[in-house]
């Protein structure tokens, strides 16, 4: 094996209460696509925020191209050549998407004033070079969670650096956004670029890297090529164990109706119609885009309803507010945990209980603690939530668990009828499968579900019945038993009707 | 023995305080004394009185700047509701109803009208500082002796047990914050609006009832401090109040509280309160002129500031 490009020795970091690193040893290659593994809180995210000079270790020495370098502040890191797309995003809302792609590096005319010119001419050509069809000219708040991850891209990318780091880039990604990423990753690997690759979809690892390094509990697990290695190895590096069968679907008779929408059309959606039982799974599936997140917030009454009706237990429920939506015993959880799902700087515990304090109230308006408490730590045990304790700062929280906190928020509404958007988004194999485990017992308890997500595995192998969107209307539908991956791909896309 | 740091960052204002409060006493013997001390506190109760409704406010990403008006408002109706010859209790009541009022028209023109806290609150500070001025003809309302008169004086001018009442009421004010935003589901609901207004309203909160209610609570706050001063001085001028909403402000922000929302505490206001009560009483022990004082008070701000922002 040729000599690393970049090497970490013996890094540890401590947070208050969690060694988050302990004696890692981490490489990259030059001309290499290193997949950095583990389970979420595993220590991936800091150990790369170290790399790129956000966090200093408390141990532990690096070395590029073998000379000893340190990182005070991400500008050194930057100026070794060192680029990195962080987990979560950072981009200034109100910023165009070519401003925010060269922010504190706009390109200037010899008067020292900002070539607007050049900025947006480079942005176009970084955003063509991604198949990404926008103007560079659009505000970063018009985007998509998907389409923010491409400008976060292209940023990294107008840094021609030598190494680039990508923390869960794909984790909000289309397919068509993937593959664009991937031919991307491709040519720069051709230029003798080291990129480092994490991402919990274990199948991408083998299609694009070369290498993986595998980490857990914060500690060094192994280094190998991909070709020596297959998910099932990789799995129980990570988790230290083997792991059974990844859906453990379960049937239960299903019973009466719960919800039944009809005709429902607004600015997003067009005539939708479906029918949920109790303990129905459904599934929807559809591009990223195809109004699956505006038909749930919708439901939801956070977005307003212009025609259609929607029945609750059989009666006529009037949707105006998510604050009616819970009453009525309708949970959802966002797709995006920073911006809607979470309040990063509440604790554990203040974001689980947000949404239903109510039921812990007692004399004189207080908040009974105990309940409180006791109802929060069997969420953190039931979901195997990574946190000191309850009190931590969800924002300390690393990705994945801050996912399992944002479904632990609706599951302790006890809802009725639980709307999941990309519920396993970030979420490492291991704790996907206690999701699945757990929405299997909501099943069995008699609750419905609605799962709204982008991986197809995952909506075949956990719902019974599976609609597909399209450009806002319903494009097919499907009982699991009849439905295959390539006839929901043609609805996603508007060919067939069925 | 090992240090806790975070506990030392948690209470750096506290100490901030102490080391401050050591360093004049040796300056000044005077400011260590009993009575001293009490004429401190008593100094600053107006001050964190208002204070601590304005917590609420910025916690939830918001600003007040209309207390002082409110304050003089609230102050003038009380006081010429007494000279009227009504009964001081019910003067006091609806004088807090009133200001409480104007509170929640504030809140209701930022959260309904969606209009910007800081352009809906300076509104109200100009209509009701007019308000004030057409009421009282501009001219201070005194209130002359009568059994009234003097009853309602106990709240400004009495002692308790050796201590003045507006101690006691601006304790009774803070512990009462404090309950509400550490035990209660409003007080979540404040930080959690202040932390992220969009998922608080998917978490399937009330936005604008919360803002409502915070205004409100600002505007009961600034009234009882209008109250307490109209016993105090036995009148209501018109100008009362003017500049509190900077020191108020000031004090939420010297206790750590972020002004962009979210956290913060109303333990921090508290001693954000006295750190600028113990240096006004020590710039005036000291003899300082009250043009300088003005000067040192800001740069004194500056400095607290910036060492916070060093974490
Ligand atoms: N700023 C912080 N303060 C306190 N603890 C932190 C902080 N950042 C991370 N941690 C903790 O360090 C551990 C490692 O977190 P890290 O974000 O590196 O995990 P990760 O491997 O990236 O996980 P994921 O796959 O979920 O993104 C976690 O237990 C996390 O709670
Ligand atoms: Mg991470």
């Amino acid at each position: 094996m040729a000599k690393p490009l970049l090497q970490m020795k013996g890094i540890t970091k401590e947070f208050p209460g969690v060694k988050a690193l302990d004696q890692i040893d981490f490489n990259i290659y030059e001309g290499k696509v290193m997949a950095l593994l583990g389970e979420n809180g595993a220590g991936k995210s800091t150990l790369m925020k170290i790399l790129s000079g956000v966090y200093q270790m408390d141990e532990g020495e690096l070395y590029f191209k073998e000379n000893h370098i340190k990182f005070k502040t991400p500008r050194d890191s930057q100026d070794v050549g060192i680029a990195i797309i962080h987990q979560e995003l950072n981009l200034v809302p109100q910023l165009t998407i070519g401003e925010n792609i060269f922010l504190g590096r706009e390109p200037v005319n010899k008067f020292k004033r900002i070539d607007w010119k050049k900025l947006y001419a480079n942005s176009s050509k970084l955003l063509e070079r991604l198949g990404i069809e926008k103007d560079p000219m659009e505000l970063v708040s018009n985007l998509s969670i998907g389409e923010q991850q491409m400008v976060e891209i292209a940023k990294a990318l107008s840094l021609d650096a030598k190494i680039i780091i990508m923390d869960e880039p794909t984790d909000a990604l289309t397919d068509k956004e993937t593959a664009a990423l991937f031919k991307v990753i491709n040519e720069l690997r051709e230029n003798g670029c080291g990129i480092v690759y994490i991402s919990h979809r274990l199948k991408e690892i083998f299609e694009i890297c070369d290498m993986a390094t595998v980490l857990r509990d914060g500690k060094f697990i192994t280094e190998d090529l991909v070709t020596n290695l297959n998910e099932d190895l990789i799995i129980e590096a990570m988790v230290g164990r083997k792991l059974e069968e990844q859906f453990p679907r379960v049937d239960v008779e299903l019973k009466e109706v719960v919800l039944e929408v009809k005709n429902l059309s607004n600015e997003y959606i067009e005539d939708i119609s479906f029918t949920l039982r109790k303990g129905e799974i459904i599934g929807i599936a559809g591009l990223m885009g195809s109004g699956r997140t505006e038909l749930a917030k919708t439901i939801f009454g956070s977005l307003p309803v212009r025609e259609g009706e929607v029945f609750i237990d059989q009666k006529q429920y009037t949707i105006s507010s998510p604050k009616s939506a819970l009453e009525h015993g309708i949970a959802y959880v966002s797709e995006d945990r920073k911006g809607q799902g979470l309040i990063l700087d509440l604790s554990v515990k203040e974001n689980m209980s947000l949404s239903d304090l109510k039921q812990f109230e007692s004399f004189l308006f207080k908040l009974n603690g105990q309940n409180e408490e006791h109802m929060v730590r069997h969420y953190i045990d039931n979901m195997s939530i990574r946190t000191p304790s309850m009190d931590q700062t969800v924002k300390n929280l690393s990705g994945g668990n801050q996912q399992k906190v944002s479904i632990a928020k609706g599951l302790m509404t006890k809802p009725k009828i639980l709307i999941l958007d990309e519920p396993t988004r970030g979420v490492d194999v291991g704790a996907k499968k206690e999701i699945y485990n757990l929405i299997n017992q909501f099943k069995k308890e008699g609750m419905s579900i609605i799962i709204i997500s982008s991986e197809l595995p995952e909506v075949l192998g956990m719902c019974d019945r599976i609609l597909v969107m399209f450009n806002g209307k319903i494009t097919g539908a499907f009982n699991r038993k009849e439905a295959s991956q390539e006839q929901i791909l043609r609805c996603a896309v508007g060919i067939e009707e069925a | 023995m090992k240090i806790d740091k975070n506990k030392l960052l948690k209470y750096k204002s506290v100490i901030g305080l102490l080391a401050f409060s050591i360093i004049i006493s040796f300056v000044s013997p005077q400011f260590l004394t009993f009575s001293n001390i009490l004429n401190v506190f008593r100094q600053t109760s107006i001050n964190s009185i208002i204070a601590a409704g304005m917590t609420f406010v910025i916690l939830t990403g918001g600003i007040d700047l209309s207390v002082g008006s409110v304050l003089a408002f609230a102050g003038a109706i009380c006081a010429s509701l007494i000279a009227s010859g009504m009964n001081a209790f019910f003067a006091i009541a609806i004088a807090l109803m009133v200001g409480t009022l104007a509170g929640a028209i504030s809140g209701i023109i930022i959260s309904r009208g969606k209009v910007q806290p800081f352009i809906a609150t300076l509104v109200s500070m100009t209509v009701l500082r007019g308000a004030t001025l057409v009421f009282t003809d501009g001219r201070p309302i005194t209130l002359v002796s009568g059994e009234n008169a003097e009853r309602f004086s106990t709240i400004g001018n009495g002692y308790f047990l050796g201590i003045p009442v507006p101690i006691y009421i601006t304790l009774i004010v803070f512990v009462a914050a404090y309950y509400i935003l550490r035990q209660t589901r409003l007080g979540r609901y404040v930080y959690a609006l202040g932390g992220n207004e969009e998922a608080t309203k998917l978490s399937g909160i009330s936005v604008a009832k919360i803002k409502v209610i915070v205004y409100a609570l600002s505007g009961l706050c600034a009234a009882l401090a209008g109250v307490i001063i109209t016993s105090r001085l036995a009148s209501a001028q018109p100008n009362a109040g003017s500049g509190y909403e900077l020191d108020a402000i000031a004090a939420v922000v010297l206790g750590g509280t972020s002004l962009s929302g979210g956290m913060g505490s109303i333990f921090g206001t508290v001693t954000g309160a006295l750190i600028i009560g113990v240096l006004n009483n020590a710039l005036n022990i000291l003899n300082v002129s009250s043009y300088y004082q003005m000067i040192v008070k800001g740069a004194v701000i500056l400095i607290a500031v910036l060492l916070d922002r060093k974490k």
